[in-house]
């Protein structure tokens, strides 16, 4: 033995020691570690694998009994290749990668029956992190912590283990400065707090709410080893049952289909959002069971970007971002060149994409102050046109091609767009001009045409054209400005998105004043900070699956995962998939333009169907198209098992066999930063004002039997087996601190100072670092200077960074990618044309019975089903829903005339229903919009139907239940949530 | 001493109710003696938001007016309860003391703003406190302005005649001066909510095509006085607001180079959009 070798195993010794001392120490100093200590009887094993040296430490009754030596039948053992680096990773300081390589090498072994392992793991892990100090005490016994959420930063006051107040975050004095942008002779700065959207002051009343599932349920008729009763989802109650029955029956059903049937027989989904955190994400913990697991996925639709990600894309690429236009520098730009904003489908006082809450809200009061004109196209008069004021264009819904082709009609007609830019930085246009003008068609796309479709005036259509083709002007297109949109949402909405590209190429994007974008995204932070977003995976380590591959795998060392089933099912058709087996798709793969052409079937070759569900909470009946598609696959016997883990009893919880109740965030431990969604949306926390890296404090206790998805996952993977690679012995709170230690705050703060404060507020960048303008570099023929890896260096064509994505390099009027994929397709052609809808005025029978167009936006109040319903204080916003006779009833907005017709008041029941399905609404008498057009959002969380599920009329106000499942256009996988005909009536109760 | 006062921009107020829904997420629940008890989850507004729409598609503007008690200095509650139930503190803040006002509904009737609600279970009457609470404990706003992101609520403090120069340099306005209550809530551009305008679009046929008139000149009359004058903007649109309604005929002539000069007619009821004129 070298006497390296001996001083190592010398030092061991002493580690194990004062592990022993550690142990014994931590019980005496914290009441709680003591009496865990209480908890388990058995005997754990520290050792080299060779046998050399080790110590023992017996659990009994909570005293520890610790010897030096090896014990001859250890329930529980870990082993280390050598003393050395055993002595490295003991240290509390140990280095991560380390520790992973050696578990990787196996130079790190865990052996034990999984309940005990991970108990002694989070044992020594607790040894360190008991008692630790975090929250700032306030007085009155009480403390203020922070937690975060889709709605935005905020401190979270908890007296006697209760939250008693949720506030926006406001920063204190030691955070950073803000930023300041000079424009016209003013400086503007944003204020120094992190604004909240509605519901995130309602979120005391949603965690407190009636509807919190605070134990595992079962179905009263539900028996997984004798009758399953499949048909009653839906219909029958609930017992409370044990937490060890639940997780038994899941298990066992997991093994079971397993089993009996092969790969791909569990189906999994989540939510497209969850709540705040990057521990407890979806695409995290979820994602790193659901993996380990192996389990047919459900592939999202693009929802909200459809029109961009089918369509827009194939004129400008952009794939990683869906088909949006870059989002970087466009604030200062806008405030100090554009003359004019034009808001179209765009309502970012209601919807700024998400997350953000109010951020942008300043910045456009800010060009209220400085008298730039503002232009609102929506077929309703909307909270940024009521906010902002400016000229209203109210068209008929699904019909924004019209008036963009006439738009361009004007410009090519009256000279009025950029020819240069035309020769030097796009293809095709002549092409498109051609058929602009009637040369292809015989029909000229003239103001006077489009009026027919869209029943905007013509001279109204001429007097923004001329506008707009003589003055600097933004397009802010979707709430966030520069994609999205419900005009993007309907069947006409890829020829819409196609066309804004066109024209934006007609008046120069990139050009001083010449941009995409409505102050939402673009705010000067700092792109250069690192912290991970939701969409790099947490700690899922699903490179394939999650952008974790982009920066967070190699930062944040730990295992990956990998799901082994390789079918799919599209989100839009899991229904299909059920009922008939048989559904196909096309992918929301976004790495290039061609990606989204493969199409894929479903069942995939060699796999098996679905014969078990594991739901993630209760989104897809408020939120997906025609879903009463997705009532009746619920009630089907294809359907051997669904059990749904979710925090509250929504509409679709109450279809599962077994619940499992999640806590909130509030009441566990994460980390995330507000407003970003990592690869999702590449950083998309330039919304904010200021990028806000929460520690987001376990606040108070979970409630009832809750647990967090993270101990659900584990409770499951100890009967799987999986504990110690799901978990990699690390708790909740060690995962946080991994991922602090993978970003780059360790260089700007402490861990315990960190904890202690709960945020970091990261100083905005100087000036002269600030990202560039987004397409400046493009207009000026320089390289990509954005701070964005995307395209792929493959996807230049010429020199790298040099074009956009296009084969051309250049914005292309005449698509290449669709020439080479199906140049024939008549409901996607090479050149945007006008399509009419295919369930609207054209379809002339269906408009005689159905004579009402209904759109159907996302909520102002609640972010999809989140918010909506469990008794939140939301129901009492007046604009939300209506009390009326004990029951809250959705918003069925009508024009004055449409209402008198049919003799409806305001407040009055009312029947909105076509072939699809029924819902009972409280109408809302307005002039906020045209004729013929009515208005009810999207994403109840109730679904209340007053006779048999998934065939009667609902009173929840689930608008969903009338959308068409429809693809918009079939090669694609996308909703037309606003191709909708209806009608009304009075409700009479029948 | 100095008290305190409600801003409330009227044109700023675009009813994302965090106003509201603070105010919830303070009271509900939480009982701050001897200020307040536990407001019900459901059924009071402490904050109310009322709608107002005005005009007519594709010519409308819609308002809201954030109401809250008005903590007035001629308070009708204070007046109304037995036993000094509602009193003034010296910061003009109006608090009505949950024991003493226990049973007496009066103090809610007394209101004429519907400021104050009743609690049924409780069988007291309970409204906005200012948050006086927190004010105690050294907060500078109440929840409702502190979650506001338009800046439309503001909480100022000062001296009376401090307030006063504050109210005539912004020209503030309470509501209802009427009811003769001397509100501690002040509004800006309440016209939006309580005046209303005339508005119309000029337009022209020339060879076939209507096209917008930009820079005709529209005067409006109010018997044969000269009342507002307004230029066409590039889509022919013009808007006389901060009229009265119910303020009975007016008389608009629209004049533009080389167009004879056209009349309209019109009796004010409420907001309206005339519509297209054709020269």
């Amino acid at each position: 033995m070298g006497g390296n070798m001996k001083l190592s195993n010398t030092r061991f010794k002493m580690m194990l020691y004062a592990t022993n001392y550690l142990l014994n120490r931590t019980a005496r100093k914290y009441p709680s570690f003591k009496q865990r200590l209480k908890e388990k009887n058995f005997t754990a094993q520290i050792k080299v694998m060779d046998n050399t040296v080790g110590r023992y430490f017996t659990f009994s009754n909570g005293k520890i009994i610790s010897k030096s030596g090896i014990h001859p039948s250890p329930d529980v053992c870990m082993a280390f290749s050598d003393t050395a680096l055993a002595n490295r990773l003991l240290m509390p300081s140990r280095n991560q990668m380390e520790q992973i390589n050696a578990m990787k090498n196996f130079r790190l072994t865990l052996v034990g029956p999984d309940e005990l392992t991970w108990w002694f793991m989070e044992t020594l892990s607790q040894m360190f992190s008991a008692g630790i100090d975090y929250g700032i005490d306030v007085g009155n016994n009480t403390k203020r912590y922070v937690n975060n959420s889709n709605a935005g930063a905020m401190f979270v006051y908890v007296k006697d283990g209760k939250i008693i107040r949720i506030t926006p975050l406001e920063f204190d004095d030691s955070d950073a400065p803000p930023w300041t942008i000079e424009a016209r002779g003013k400086k503007f700065t944003p204020p120094r707090k992190c604004t909240l959207s509605p519901f995130g002051l309602a979120m005391k009343s949603l965690i407190y709410s009636p509807d919190r599932l605070l134990y595992p349920m079962k179905r009263v008729d539900f028996d997984p080893n004798g009758e399953r009763n499949c048909e009653k989802r839906g219909i029958s109650g609930y017992e409370r049952i044990s937490w060890d029955e639940a997780l038994d029956i899941v298990a066992n059903e997991i093994k079971r289909v397993k089993r009996e049937y092969g790969p791909g027989a569990i189906l999994t989904s989540a939510p497209s959002h969850h709540m705040w955190g990057n521990i407890g994400y979806y695409l995290s913990a979820h994602r790193r069971f659901t993996n380990a697991i192996g389990t047919t996925q459900v592939v999202a639709n693009p929802d909200s970007w459809e029109g961009w990600f089918w369509g827009a894309v194939h004129h400008w690429g952009n794939s990683m971002r869906l088909g949006s236009a870059e989002i970087y520098g466009t604030v200062e730009d806008a405030l100090k060149e554009c003359e004019m904003m034009v808001f179209w489908s765009s309502d970012p006082e209601s919807v700024p994409g998400a997350y953000s809450g109010f951020e942008s809200t300043v910045r456009r009061q800010w060009l209220m102050e400085l008298g730039i004109k503002t232009v609102h196209i929506n077929p309703y008069f909307d909270a940024t046109a009521a906010l902002m004021g400016g000229k209203w264009l109210a068209p008929r819904p699904d019909t924004g091609n019209a008036m963009a082709l006439a738009i361009a009609y004007v410009w090519i007609t009256e000279d009025l767009y950029d020819k240069e830019y035309i020769a030097t930085h796009t293809t095709g246009f002549d092409t498109w001009k051609d058929y602009i003008i009637g040369k292809e068609d015989g029909i000229p796309k003239t103001p006077e045409w489009q009026e027919t479709e869209t029943a905007v005036p013509a001279k109204d259509v001429r007097a923004l054209a001329r506008e707009w083709g003589t003055k600097k002007t933004y397009l802010g297109a979707g709430g966030p400005g520069n994609q999205e949109g419900g005009a993007c949402r309907c069947a006409t909405g890829l020829e819409w998105a196609r066309s804004l590209v066109c024209l934006m190429a007609m008046q120069g994007i990139g050009k001083p004043g010449v941009n995409m974008g409505n102050m939402t995204y673009g705010a000067p932070v700092d792109a250069r900070f690192y912290f991970p977003g939701y969409a790099e995976g947490g700690m899922s380590g699903d490179i394939e699956g999650t952008a974790s591959a982009m920066n967070l795998y190699q930062r944040m060392p730990h295992l990956t995962s990998m799901n082994t089933v390789a079918q799919r099912v599209p989100r839009l058709n899991i229904p299909e998939a059920i009922l008939n087996g048989y559904c196909e798709g096309y992918p929301n793969n976004t790495k290039t333009i061609e990606g989204q052409f493969f199409k894929f079937t479903y069942p995939a070759p060699g796999h098996a169907k679905i014969q078990m569900y594991y739901k993630y909470g209760g989104s897809y009946i408020g939120t997906m198209t025609e879903t009463n598609r997705y009532v009746k696959s619920y009630r089907s016997p294809n359907l051997s098992f669904v059990v749904n883990q979710s925090i509250w009893m929504e509409g679709e919880t109450k279809f599962a066999d077994i619940i499992l109740p999640a806590c909130t965030n509030f009441e566990r431990w994460d980390i995330g930063e507000t407003s970003n969604a990592g690869g999702y949306i590449i950083h998309n926390f330039n919304k904010m004002n200021h990028r806000i890296v929460t520690m987001q404090h376990k606040c108070i206790e979970p409630l009832g039997e809750s647990k967090s998805d993270y101990q659900i996952f584990l409770e499951l993977s100890k009967r799987l087996g999986l504990s110690s690679y799901f978990s990699e012995g690390a708790t909740e709170l060690d995962w946080c601190k991994r991922m602090f230690e993978g970003s780059d705050l360790p260089r700007a703060t402490t861990w315990k100072k960190f904890l202690k404060k709960g945020y970091y507020v990261v100083p905005a960048p100087k000036e002269e670092l600030r990202p560039p303008c987004a397409y400046r570099w493009f207009y000026e023929g320089r390289k990509k200077d954005l701070p964005e890896p995307i395209p792929l260096p493959g996807d230049y064509t010429e020199k790298y960074l040099e074009g956009l994505q296009t084969q051309s390099g250049k914005i292309e009027f005449d698509a290449s990618s669709l020439k080479r994929f199906d140049p024939d397709d008549p409901e996607r052609p090479t050149i945007s044309k006008f399509i009419p809808s295919w369930e609207g005025p054209h379809t002339t029978e269906l408009f005689k019975k159905y004579p009402l167009q209904l759109i159907s936006p996302h909520p102002r109040f609640s972010f999809h089903t989140h918010t909506d319903g469990k008794d939140s204080t939301i129901n009492d916003v007046k604009d939300h829903r209506v009390f009326i006779d004990g029951y809250y009833y959705w918003i069925l907005r009508i024009n004055t005339r449409d209402a008198e017709e049919r003799g409806i008041k305001q407040d009055d029941l009312v029947k909105v229903f076509n072939d699809r399905g029924a819902v009972v609404c409280a109408a809302q008498v307005t002039e906020r919009l045209p004729y013929g057009v009515i208005q009810s959002c999207c994403s109840a969380a109730v679904y209340d139907p007053i006779g048999e599920p998934g065939i009667s009329i609902d009173r929840g106000g689930t608008i969903n239940l009338l959308t068409s499942s429809r693809p918009v256009i079939k090669k694609s996988h996308s909703a037309a949530s606003n191709t909708c005909l209806a009608q009304v009536e009075k409700w009479d109760g029948q | 001493m100095d008290k305190w006062i409600f801003i409330i921009d009227v044109e700023a107020c675009e009813d994302c109710n965090n106003c509201f829904l603070s105010c919830k997420d303070e009271y509900i629940d939480n009982d701050f003696p001897p200020y307040s008890i536990a407001q019900p989850k459901h059924g009071q507004r402490w904050m109310n938001i009322e709608r107002k729409e005005r005009g007519q598609c594709p010519m409308v503007d819609v308002a809201f007016l954030p109401t809250p008690c008005m903590h007035c200095d001629n308070a009708p509650c204070i007046k109304k309860a037995k036993n000094g139930a509602v009193y003034k503190s010296n910061n003009g803040i109006v608090i009505i003391d949950p024991d003493k006002a226990r049973g007496q509904k009066d103090i809610v009737d007394a209101c004429p703003y519907g400021a104050i609600w009743w609690n049924e279970n409780k069988q007291v009457a309970q409204k906005c406190t200012m948050c006086v609470h927190l004010l105690n404990d050294g907060w500078k706003k109440p929840r409702c302005v502190q979650s506001c992101p338009t800046g439309a609520l503001r909480f100022v403090s000062g001296e009376d005649s401090a307030i006063a120069q504050i109210i005539k340099d912004e020209k503030l306005e309470p509501l209802h001066p009427e009811y003769n209550a001397k509100p501690r809530v002040y509004y800006k551009n309440l016209y939006r909510f309580n005046r209303c305008f005339i508005g119309g679009t000029v337009a022209v046929q020339k060879k076939g095509v209507t096209d917008c008139v930009e820079g005709a000149m529209v005067t409006l009359y109010k018997d044969s006085e000269k009342v507002y004058e307004a230029i066409t903007d590039n889509y022919g649109d013009f808007k006389f607001d901060n009229l009265e309604e119910n303020s009975g005929k007016y008389r608009l002539e629209i004049s533009a180079r080389s167009y004879d000069k056209k009349t309209i007619e019109v009796d004010l009821i409420a907001s309206i959009n005339v519509g297209t004129i054709m020269l």
